[in-house]
């Protein structure tokens, strides 16, 4: 009975995303204009739409495709400082993510230990932390770029600011809802601070924290985007904007796919470390 | 190289050897210091005798009467021929070899761009890297950043950063204008039939950048028609490469922009060209290329072997006949990333208009690396006009301080142009002559203003 209902929703899932590209290729099919009367010396200098009076087209599934393949055929090509490969494009990206990520979780981790371990300073940091929170990436950008005076480590500053915030809370609720019995265990035990921590409360409140570095992560990958296209040079985000710049869809496709593939990957890698640090009360 | 590598070019060098004869190949050729020295030897002697005898006649007279050779002994004797020429030979050492110079991946860059394919920096012994960037706030915090040691502006941006309008007064410099002309007024193709700028009220445009000569000389057209381009309109600030999406979507009702922009939007069928910027003022400057003052003097060496690759590249630029040798370089994605085709319509000029006619127009833009001081000046003076300065300007004061004409002069001359004497003219946009030595009264004649 399992396995069947995996394999009808694979069944509907593969009938859905046909529908779908069906739908784009149906909708996308070139009209044949009736547009004979253009002149040649004009039409060699315009795409073939705008020869026929209309605006660029969007691809079609096919166009698409095979700019994909172009894409994944060679993904490591470097011509120039400002043509790389798409997969040269997506290493950089990550690695921003992971440095920028990596140092938010440094901070946010143990400054959410000590937040939920007082109350006071629990209630006294929660407007400040709140007010942060909700801050879009880009609006920190032009601070970042002023202050720090670097865009590669604005980028990552970025990131890290935007990871900060979901790893914090979760972090500061997993340890100030730590039960009260396991504690009092502790204390009645005589049980030496440090090693409550680490012994009781951190894997009491290992799988709050898991989540809250689930939603970073998640948030992470979607700032890197709009912080390389604002800063350019390199990563997926540059790749975006520079083929915007071509007006090309295909190519932006290309990325946007490729964007929600690597996304969820890293989300599915942090899913499964949750797994292991969950427990059943 | 064998001789015969394609049969079928008519042209082709049957004999290997240079262009003098004396050297086994062309790169020998150049490699060769004694052809070089003669070169260089012989520009200064140019440059000397030019700055004598401004003008022509009296040049020919004075050489009809004493012959060439008596007239190099004569200057020789009046000005260390040889030691000026020694020094402009060798050049100043260079301080750093390896640049960044950022730009935006439009055509007023072609000859920052084309410099790097082209070898124009390798020439002079820099390895730069040519960068491209998001927009123009982007590129001017880099560029204060010293991430990019010099990088392509808008020819009012220097000034702006100078000034501190809209950033921290940093002493800028702009020794090189990149190009003249080169811009249009793009509309979207519904309004085909309001080619009256009286018509314009309510509408929506887009301008690359505040302190543009697009936003300038938009507003300026607009208020010659009597449209208030704070009041009637909304003009707003918008990339280049985001502004063809935006007409696409209606968001925009039209724009004035660097090409490849215009031509873009004629090739995917989105807009018409109304009128190239040409016809608003004829030689208008619109790129620059800039270093901040600190580059300048703390690397004189790199700076100078920098802009002299610039303006010859600026000078290869300007012939007609190189024109679609640079497209096919800097339209690949690692530069320009648009058809071949679109940005060879701007520079050849012989380009769709969107309504179905094929225009020509070898003007539509050209390169010219002089930065008279007197552009530096009506910019300022429309700065004025639209309140981005208040106060008192010391017109000619920042516009020598910034627009570095001399050092322009001196390399163009190196580099086998004649310079302009004068490092300020006159000129008229929309037909209203503009006086250089006037700019306040200029500021009070315009009846919409700011200021």
């Amino acid at each position: 009975m399992e396995r069947s209902l995996s394999l009808r929703a694979a069944i509907l899932s593969l009938a859905i995303l046909a529908g779908l590209i069906g739908a784009w290729h149906f909708a996308t099919l070139p009209t044949t204009g009736a547009a004979g009367d253009v002149d040649p010396e004009y039409a060699a200098l315009v795409s073939g739409s705008a020869a026929e009076g209309q605006k660029s087209a969007f691809p079609t599934p096919a166009d698409v495709g095979a700019t994909l393949w172009k894409h994944l055929k060679d993904p490591f090509y470097v011509r120039g400082a400002n043509d790389q490969g798409v997969g040269i494009q997506l290493a950089y990206s990550l690695g921003r993510v992971l440095v920028g990520y990596g140092l938010a979780a440094l901070v946010a981790i143990p400054l959410g230990f000590l937040i939920g371990m007082s109350p006071l300073v629990y209630r006294a940091l929660d407007p400040f932390i709140q007010i942060l929170k909700p801050i879009s990436p880009l609006a920190w950008m032009p601070l970042a770029l002023y202050t720090i005076k670097d865009s590669g480590i604005s980028a990552v500053f970025v990131i890290f600011i935007c990871s900060l915030w979901p790893m914090l809370i979760n972090t500061a609720f997993g340890v100030a809802s730590v039960r009260k019995e396991w504690l009092n265990v502790a204390a009645t035990l005589e049980v030496g601070p440090l090693r409550k921590a680490f012994r009781v409360i951190l894997p009491a409140a290992a799988p709050t924290i898991m989540t809250g570095m689930r939603i970073s992560i998640g948030i992470a990958w979607l700032v890197i985007v709009a912080a390389e296209m604002l800063v350019g040079g390199t990563g997926i985000g540059y790749f975006v904007w520079n083929e915007w710049n071509n007006l090309s869809i295909g190519n932006i496709l290309t990325a946007i796919l490729l964007i929600g593939l690597v996304g969820m990957i890293l989300d599915v890698a942090l899913a499964r470390t949750a797994r292991l640090v969950a427990y059943r009360e | 190289m064998t001789a015969f590598k394609d049969p079928f070019d008519a042209r082709h060098r049957l004999t290997p050897g240079c262009s003098c004869g004396r050297h086994a190949s062309e790169a020998e050729h150049a490699a060769d210091p004694a052809t070089s020295d003669g070169r260089a030897q012989r520009m200064v002697e140019g440059a000397v005798m030019r700055a004598l005898f401004p003008e022509d006649a009296t040049r020919r007279a004075f050489l009809g009467a004493v012959g060439a050779g008596t007239a190099i002994a004569a200057v020789n004797a009046l000005f260390p021929l040889a030691t000026a020429t020694e020094v402009f030979a060798q050049g100043m050492p260079i301080e750093k070899k390896d640049l960044k110079v950022g730009f935006i991946p439009i055509t007023c860059a072609t000859p920052i761009i084309m410099a790097k394919p082209m070898g124009f920096y390798e020439k002079q012994g820099l390895n730069v890297d040519v960068v491209k960037t998001a927009g123009w706030a982007v590129i001017r915090d880099k560029a204060i950043n010293k991430e990019y040691d010099a990088a392509h502006m808008l020819s009012p941006m220097p000034l702006a950063i100078s000034i501190g309008a809209g950033s921290n007064p940093i002493p800028w410099t702009m020794p090189a204008v990149e190009n003249i002309n080169g811009q249009a007024i793009t509309l979207a193709v519904k309004h085909k039939d309001r080619r009256d700028p009286k018509d314009w009220k309510g509408m929506k445009f887009a301008v690359p950048f505040d302190y543009s000569m697009h936003n300038y000389l938009l507003r300026y057209y607009l208020a010659e028609a009597g449209v208030d381009p704070d009041k009637d309109v909304q003009i707003r600030a918008v990339p280049p490469p985001e502004m063809v999406a935006n007409l696409r979507a209606d968001n925009i009702d039209g724009f004035l922009a660097p090409d490849p922009v215009n031509q873009r939007a004629v090739y995917d069928g989105v807009g018409f060209i109304h009128i190239l910027s040409k016809e608003i003022w004829n030689g208008h400057p619109c790129c620059a290329f800039s270093a901040s003052k600190q580059f300048v003097t703390e690397m004189p060496g790199a700076y100078q072997a920098l802009l002299k690759a610039i303006i010859e590249a600026t000078a290869f630029a300007q012939k007609p006949e190189n024109r679609k040798q640079i497209a096919e370089a800097i339209a690949p994605t690692n530069y320009l990333n648009q058809p071949q085709t679109v940005v060879e319509q701007v520079l050849t000029g012989t380009f769709a208009d969107g309504l179905g006619k094929v225009m020509k127009d070898p003007n539509r833009i050209a390169f010219d690396p002089f930065p008279y001081e007197s552009f530096a000046v009506w910019i300022l003076t429309q700065m004025k006009r639209w309140g981005q300065i208040k106060g008192e300007v010391d017109y000619a004061k920042v516009a020598k301080d910034v627009f570095l004409a001399t050092d322009a002069a001196k390399l163009m001359a190196e580099a086998g142009l004649t310079p302009p004497t004068s490092t300020t003219k006159t000129f008229s946009v929309m037909g209203k002559p503009f006086d250089p030595a006037k700019p306040a009264e200029y500021v009070e004649s315009f009846a919409i203003k700011r200021a």
